[in-house]
């Protein structure tokens, strides 16, 4: 579990997450109130992610995926647990070894809307990242590089002189990950790199995606919750709810045998694109609403719409698991 | 702004050798094309040169008095004269003149104090609003007490104790004014930091100087000129304040504002006393509205951008015309 460990391993992680925690101070109970609030936004979360490899992290809205990727990045302080990469314990990492970091682990943002400053020019979005890093001196002398950035995620090459309205959302989606990889990093997080986009976009920006770490081995943090994109794209897949996994598999397995039975309701409300098929499909509906992330229950988060739950859910959280190889699962049931 | 269409992005940038000079003659066209922005600079202009150039265009030293003629009336009128246009004062000085002169007080006492105000303020919102925490509380205890404290009195106090002079002026005006910068600058980046592409910034390793002058100030231009456009008058009308207290300008030397607050008594006898610099200031405030509202303008690329395709639209429209008159013409013929 410990840096030294996993040095000396050759199929060593690129970044493995160990238990991470993290709270968020909520203030207090009510005016006068005595007792703190924390919302739990992740608890006891614990995967890896091996070089070249993506993992898809899938959850509903607030289940806490986007928190684990920016406390990856060091974005949001961490509460318990530890954060390796290579090898590294970058878990509390400072303000500057956050900085030294951006070198290596990079975000590619929802929004491709507002994540480009409309006051600034495309040459000048991606090639400030190689400014702020010290590698060029100005703009110009970065227009070299810029120009072999802006080819690569295929954007035409004067598209550098023009400002960010001037594109579409597939573009300057585009123009995120030349940003993102200016830097040469060799992880990413991709919050949700194309909900935002029109479904026609969507798949030239995996595919982009997908062409970019085959050719440069990145590793990608690809978080969503369309689940055939992920499909697409990941190689494990981790399934979110209410803050921890309940479920960490190989991409085939999560699709063709879940376990979780949070992952097979999830599963089956995807609708099947052939209607005789979905009409004959069983829906497995969990009736009710994810608990407050405020007061969180004892044991198993998923127990208040478990359609199995026994006592032993009530009282103790279940751990991941391994069910078969390559297949973790978080249920006492199952 | 043409957007280049060029090869390769060097190219691009290759043909950008002479920038500044293209920028300046790029704005010299956006401006022909927009009228209110074109009357704006050239009534800016013109009043910046009268002030420059106040002792040779003005017809009467300002200061000299004539008490055979006080409260002459403005040339239109049966006693008008040519010798003073637009009339005397009720020290028999020569209105016109006065005027002119008096740009150049007011002109320099606007401009310095929304530069020095509004520069302090909009560095201290900034800092309050992104780095937060204890900079903000303090900056922001600070602005309040001083907001608390009575403007005028601190600049009694200090005018006092100084001395009153041009400079002491600015700086009064300047340390009573620079609050209202703080609390919008810092209301605004509290909303812009959020943003993803602070975020973005932030991601990408920038520090926070260049964030908030690279990323968070450049999106706060049209507020911010709109403000300082309304501080200006403001400012113009708060020195004349000063002046008429005795302690802003001090005689001879003139200011717009001066002269209305000098002219006041007079109102009923002499509208001219206060109408005249009284015009010169709407002036110079209507010009400089109308200058910012094109500032603004083409600081966003967005608008500039629509800007310049309403004006191509507007070119192709014609040509088509031309072309459809042409074909008519011989079927007629």
């Amino acid at each position: 579990m410990t840096g030294q460990t996993l040095e000396g391993r050759s199929d060593q992680p690129l970044v493995d997450v160990r238990n991470l925690s993290v709270l968020f101070d909520a203030g207090r109970a009510g005016f006068w109130g005595r007792k703190r609030l924390t919302v739990h936004a992740v608890e006891n979360v614990s995967f890896d992610i091996r070089p070249g490899e993506t993992l898809g992290l899938v959850g509903e809205s607030g289940s806490g995926k986007s928190t684990t990727g920016r406390a990856i990045l060091g974005r949001v302080p961490v509460s318990q647990g530890h954060i390796y990469f290579q090898g590294k314990e970058i878990t509390h990492a400072g303000k500057n070894r956050v900085r030294e970091l951006s070198r290596d682990m990079q975000l590619v943002f929802q929004d491709p809307y507002a994540s480009l400053n409309p006051r600034m020019k495309i040459i000048d979005i991606v090639a400030e990242p190689l400014r702020v890093h010290g590698m060029v001196k100005n703009t110009k002398a970065a227009a070299k590089e810029v120009a072999r950035l802006l080819e690569l995620v295929g954007l035409p090459p004067d598209a550098g002189a023009r400002y960010p309205h001037a594109f579409s959302g597939g573009q300057r989606q585009r123009v995120g990950i030349a940003r993102a990889l200016a830097l040469k990093p060799r992880f990413i997080v991709a919050d949700e790199p194309v909900s935002a986009l029109d479904v026609s976009i969507r798949a030239q920006v995996v595919n982009l995606m997908q062409d970019l770490q085959a050719q440069f081995g990145l590793s990608y943090l690809f978080i969503a919750h369309d689940l055939a994109v992920v499909r697409h794209i990941s190689h494990r897949i981790a399934i979110m709810y209410a803050g921890n996994i309940v479920e960490l598999a190989e991409r085939h397995l999560i699709y063709d045998s879940p376990v979780h039975p949070y992952t097979r309701a999830l599963l089956s409300a995807v609708p099947v694109p052939d209607p005789p098929v979905q009409r004959a499909r069983q829906r497995i509906t969990c009736p009710g609403e994810p608990p407050n992330p405020l007061n969180p229950p004892s044991g198993c988060r998923f127990q208040s719409r478990c359609p199995y739950v026994t006592g032993t859910c009530r009282e103790k959280a279940p751990e991941l698991a391994r069910r078969r190889p390559g297949q973790m699962a978080a249920c006492w049931n199952c | 702004m043409t957007p280049p269409r060029t090869d390769t992005l060097e190219q691009a940038l290759a043909e950008n050798r002479f920038e500044w000079w293209d920028s300046v003659c790029e704005l010299g066209r956006e401006l022909k094309r927009d009228k209110p922005g074109l009357i704006g600079v050239i009534l800016i202009t013109c009043l910046v040169l009268m002030a420059v150039f106040a002792p040779y265009i003005a017809p009467h030293d300002p200061a000299a008095q004539d008490l055979t003629a006080r409260l002459a009336p403005p040339v239109w009128y049966d006693k008008g004269t040519w010798d003073h246009m637009l009339g005397t004062d009720h020290l028999g000085r020569d209105v016109l003149s006065r005027a002119i002169h008096g740009a150049r007080v007011s002109l320099w006492v606007g401009a310095a104090v929304v530069l020095c105000a509004g520069g302090f303020g909009v560095v201290m919102g900034l800092m309050a609003g992104y780095l937060g925490g204890r900079t903000d509380a303090f900056i922001m205890r600070w602005i309040d007490t001083q907001v608390a404290f009575p403007g005028l009195l601190l600049a009694l106090i200090i005018l006092a104790v100084i001395g009153p002079s041009l400079t002491t002026v600015v700086v009064v005006l300047a340390l009573n004014g620079w609050m209202v910068y703080g609390r919008m600058t810092r209301s605004a980046v509290l909303s812009i930091r959020q943003s993803p592409y602070v975020e973005a910034a932030e991601v990408v390793g920038c520090r926070w100087p260049r964030i908030l002058f690279r990323h968070i100030l450049p999106n706060l231009t049209s507020p911010l000129l709109t403000l300082g456009i309304l501080e200006f008058a403001r400012i113009v009308l708060a020195e004349a304040a000063l002046s008429f207290l005795g302690l802003g300008i001090q005689p001879p030397a003139t200011s717009w504002g001066l002269d209305v607050a000098m002219g006041k008594n007079y109102m009923f006898m002499a509208w001219w006393l206060v109408t005249i610099p009284g015009c010169a200031i709407a002036v110079t405030v209507l010009a400089i509205n109308l200058v910012a509202s094109w500032l603004r303008l083409i600081s966003d690329p967005q608008e500039r951008e629509k800007q310049f395709a309403r004006h191509m639209a507007k070119g192709m429209r014609k040509n088509m015309q031309a072309e459809n008159d042409k074909e008519r013409q011989p079927e007629t013929s």
